[in-house]
Formats: structure tokens, sequence, C-alpha cells
């Protein structure tokens, strides 16, 4: 079994115009650099983005926002980014902004094949407008539906060519769930290793989930605020 | 008045040996600055690592290891790392101990705005409806009044809402007080803080039985 593709260009083969793309990260932790730059050259718009946050105005999700590549937003919190938020209160984008909770669980049940689920998150809130609610428990939860996405796209620490992937640190946070959750799967990877390497015990997401795997370059892993102590 | 550090020493206080705590931004993170002598607490940051220490020294930053907030973070021993779905399980499941958040508005019937302000601030709620549906021991953190002078302690909020019928207990710049049915009760005043100044502070209904005392810090 081989899903190893030579670079992200490669990966990102079959996205086009209009798609519904996950990918992974918490801010600017653990984002597909290598594919989202890639979308950026390949130039597809009407595109609509589940990712938990929208990046800054100039790394991550706001390179394809600066290009007006995204026609719509699903994100839980998107206040690092001036730009997102400028857009969207002019009305150039479309904004889905869904409790963090919701959308991990959401993400997950897609890839789970459970179609929806009850939630206490956002009752009473115009997040629960519209939807269902139904009491458990002497306690009101509303309805959510599963995500799924034409294709996710996540970033991990190591890969194997099989597909399966361990990561490090919170660069984890939304990678695993959304790996479930796409047809399609594409995981940039910081080091591709040989099938046997990882051990069966670590794996984080199993390769089944995964489609398409690549060795990324050129991390910046940017910080967003770097807070330090003093040594006393 | 007490400052911000002022507040979260004063909910620090309320913190109980081996409890699970989930701080928000803002003032809620300074909270992990006064834990008391003698109290060991695991910190939850919803972006999946339970653990959570200190700010790193310099030079020592990990890009791969930062708090809700986005800030750079270390590990403490026997700390643990997971996915996001993990990590609201963990909220949402009612295994945290105690939450802490800040707020724009809280009424009086424990209803909670913390996220948006139509046409002006929207950024996006994160975990915080998660965090407030679910979580049974809430503390809000936050200034009584606003930037305005105006009461955040509200009869009923006026900016759409993070939660409903979910805070128990606030801590204020002026005051600590619990929500109880017929409205805010005052357990506590700020040093240096009457009651008289804390009743022309709050709108919404306050509930003032005998003597005050005064937060001891």
């Amino acid at each position: 079994m081989n899903k190893v593709v030579a670079n992200a260009q490669e990966a990102i083969q079959g996205i086009k115009d209009n798609m519904t793309l996950m990918l992974g990260g918490f801010g600017l932790c653990g984002i597909p650099e290598n594919a989202i730059s890639a979308l950026v050259e390949l130039g597809v718009t009407g595109l609509t983005c589940i990712s938990n946050n929208a990046g800054v105005d100039d790394f991550g999700l706001g390179l394809l926002l600066q290009k007006k590549q995204i026609k719509k937003m699903i994100s839980s919190y998107v206040g690092e980014n001036a730009e997102f938020e400028r857009q969207m209160l002019s009305g150039e984008l479309e904004v889905d902004l869904i409790p963090q909770g919701s959308l991990a669980e959401r993400c997950r049940a897609g890839g789970a094949g459970i179609p929806a689920f009850f939630t206490p998150a956002g009752y009473g809130t115009e997040v629960g407008d519209g939807k269902e609610v139904r009491m458990f428990n002497g306690k009101p939860h509303i309805l959510e539906h599963a995500l799924t996405a034409d294709f996710a796209i996540v970033k991990a620490w190591k890969g194997d060519r099989l597909g399966n992937l361990v990561f490090k640190g919170t660069a984890r946070n939304f990678n695993p769930v959304m790996a479930m959750a796409g047809k399609i799967t594409i995981a940039e990877v910081e080091e591709l290793v040989e099938p046997g390497e990882l051990d069966p015990n670590h794996i984080h997401t199993p390769g089944i989930f995964v489609q398409r795997i690549f060795q990324g370059a050129n991390y910046e892993k940017r910080i967003e605020q770097r807070t330090v102590r003093s040594r006393q | 008045m007490l400052d911000r550090n002022g507040i979260a020493k004063r909910i620090a206080q309320e913190l109980q040996d081996n409890w699970y705590v989930n701080l928000g931004i803002g003032i809620p993170t300074l909270i992990a600055n006064y834990i008391p002598e003698g109290i060991s607490v695991e910190f939850q940051s919803e972006n999946g690592i339970l653990g959570m220490g200190p700010f790193p020294f310099e030079g020592e930053e990990d890009a791969d290891l930062i708090n809700a907030g986005k800030q750079t973070i270390t590990a403490m021993p026997g700390a643990c790392i997971f996915d996001s779905a993990t990590s609201f399980a963990m909220i949402r499941g009612q295994h945290i101990n105690l939450t802490v958040l800040g707020a724009m508005e809280v009424a009086q019937n424990g209803d909670i705005a913390n996220w948006k302000i139509p046409g002006k601030m929207v950024k996006g709620m994160g975990g915080a409806m998660d965090l407030v549906a679910s979580a049974d021991n809430i503390i809000v953190a936050m200034t009584h009044t606003n930037r305005k002078g105006k009461s955040k302690l509200l009869k009923a909020c006026t900016l759409p809402l993070t939660g409903v019928g979910c805070v128990k207990k606030i801590v204020t710049n002026m005051a600590v007080l619990d929500v109880v049915k017929g409205g805010f009760k005052l357990i506590e005043r700020a040093p240096g803080v009457s009651v008289e100044d804390i009743i022309a502070a709050t709108e919404g209904d306050l509930i003032v039985e005998g003597d005050i005392p005064e937060m001891v810090l």
C-alpha cells in the first residue's frame, strides 16, 4: 500500500472551485502550511472552508482570504484575523460561527457515520435558532448535524506510506477528527517514515482515514503569542 | 477596588486540591499565578492539553505547545495531549471541576453574554458555549462596570447570549456575588469598596443580607 505523493501540488489535485474543504489547526498551530500555499498558487475560488480559526492576515488561511478565494468559513473563532472580520462585517464573506466543541464533534461524527447528535452547547443562543430541541436529563439540548468535506487537509508530525499519522503537542487539535471526515484526506507530514517505524500503540490517526500523504518542507511554524517567564 | 490580578487572586482561593480547571482567556489566565500553598490542580486547555504549565523561559518556546489564547506554554510532568473531540468530551462530559471565564454581561438569572457585540465585535464564541452549557461550577471573572461606566450585572442581558441560566458565582473588581433565586446575592466586598458603591454599580436586583465582609487577600 502506497499513498505517498511527491508534494503539495500533487496532493491537492482534484480540488476544484466551490468545493468544501476541512483544514486542521488551532490558530497557526498544526496548520497544513504547504497545502495552503499550493491552494493559493492553484487559484481555486468559491471555497467553503471548515477550520477552527482563520489564520492571521498574512499567514495560514489568511492567505486564501487575502486572495478572495474563500466564499464561506465555518469556524469557532476568527479574532486574530482583521481582514476576515472586515470581509465578514461587510458581507463579502459568509460566516458560520459555531461552538468549538460542536465543530469538533460534528467532524468526528461525519467521519464516524453518526449523522446527527444532541448537545447542550448553544441552546438558548442564536446558535440554537431553528434547531430541534430535546430534553435529556431535564436539560435542553439542540440537534447538530455531522460535517464532512470533499477534501480534508491535515498536518502531522510523522506519517508512513500507509497513511498512519502521529501528531506532536497541541499541533494535534482538529487534525485527527478532520482526517476522518474528508471524502479524500490529504496529510502533510514533517517526517515520512518507513512502515514499522511508527509503534502501532502510538499511532494517533489510523491510515485507513488517509488517502494521500506527502513529506512537507520549510515549515515556518509561526508563533502567534510568544509568551515567556523570567528566570528567577 | 481590585485590579485584574486581585480578581484572579480572589478566585484562586476557590481552587481545591486535585481539581481539573479550565481558565478562559483574559483575566482568568492570571489565576494560574496564585494557586494556594499546598494545593495541586491540573489546568486543561481546550485545544488539547491537560497539565498545562507556565510560560516557557525565553529561548525555549515551542510552536507546537500553545494554550487556548495561542500563547506559548510548557507542559507539567504527567501532562497529556489529546485531540479536540476528546478535549470537549472532557468539557461537555462534566469532567472539569471548575471553569472560569470573562463576560461582557451577566443577568440575574445566570444568563451570560461574552462573545459578540453585533456590528462591532464578532470574533466568535470559541469554546465558551460548550463550557458554559456543560460546566456545573462556573465562576465569572470580570470588571463590575464596562468602560463607559455601565453596569455589567443586569436584570437581563442585552447582548447575544453565550449561555442561559448557567452562571453561579461572579468575582468582580468590587465584589463576590452568587446568582440565586431573586437576583445577585452580595457575598463579599473588595477592600475599600462599600455596599453602597456596589448597589450603585449593579443594575440587576441585588440581595444584601446582614454585614458584608471584606475580601481577605
